[in-house]
């Protein structure tokens, strides 16, 4: 997986390319721990995201959680696999997704 | 019909889904099919590797077979770990608000939806767990 990040003043972006799996996830963790201070807007743009496990989706609740209370959290650009994977886990209902 | 054995290690699990991606390939798998397969694959796998032999390492063996017939694919995990069915959980609750939720659960319950399939058993001291859906 790669992980680009684009900061803007409050608004980060995240680009992912590949898997978000169970192998993967903990370097984007890592990378939301070093980067979400001070961030208001956070955007995930999955145009690239081949697909998300269980592992991806813990990620993301709790990026989600932490960006609740601060400010705002978006997902956008999913594919037809990772859109699957939110509905069948309810996700769909929590998370903003453009 | 083809069989991978590796010792059951969160570590294996790419050689687990390059096994499964060519095999699904030679099944004429189409992608949206596989990426499916390979994330319920996944959510199996990683649960044998961290459950099933505690602090020991055993194997994990998956078994993948061509149903041409109903345009399905079989597979079968087994592991002679702690006996354990997946199936007999309650499924999490998916409706609660981002604050109260976990995750405990999930990777199964997604099994579960998007498999035809889903079938436990413990036999000759093994657990047999297997998914069978359409490719």
């Amino acid at each position: 997986m790669d992980i680009k990040k684009a900061l803007d003043g409050e608004n980060l972006t995240i680009s992912l390319t590949g898997r978000l799996d169970t192998l993967t996830s903990p370097e984007l963790e890592k990378e939301l721990q070093e980067s979400l201070s001070g961030v208001k807007n956070l955007v995930f743009d999955f145009a690239d995201l081949e697909y998300i496990s269980s592992a991806g989706l813990r990620v993301l609740l709790s990026a989600h959680k932490q960006m609740f209370n601060n400010g705002n959290m978006v997902v956008k650009n999913i594919n037809e696999t990772v859109s699957e994977v939110f509905e069948v886990t309810g996700f769909s209902d929590v998370l903003n997704i453009e | 019909m083809a069989e991978l054995v590796v010792d059951a290690l969160v570590e294996n699990l790419n050689q687990v889904l390059a096994f499964t991606e060519e095999q699904l390939d030679l099944f004429g798998c189409s992608m949206k099919f596989a990426m499916k397969i390979q994330i319920a694959v996944e959510e199996i796998y990683v649960n044998i590797a961290h459950y099933a032999y505690g602090n020991e390492t055993g194997k994990a063996s998956v078994l993948m077979e061509h149903l041409p017939d109903i345009s399905s694919v079989r597979i079968t995990f087994k592991d002679s770990g702690t006996p354990y069915n997946p199936l007999a959980h309650e499924d999490p609750d998916i409706t609660l608000e981002a604050e109260k939720r976990s995750i405990g659960g999930l990777g199964i319950l997604m099994v579960k939806k998007t498999m035809d399939k889903v079938e436990y058993e413990f036999k000759d001291g093994q657990n047999c767990l297997t998914i069978t859906t359409t490719i």
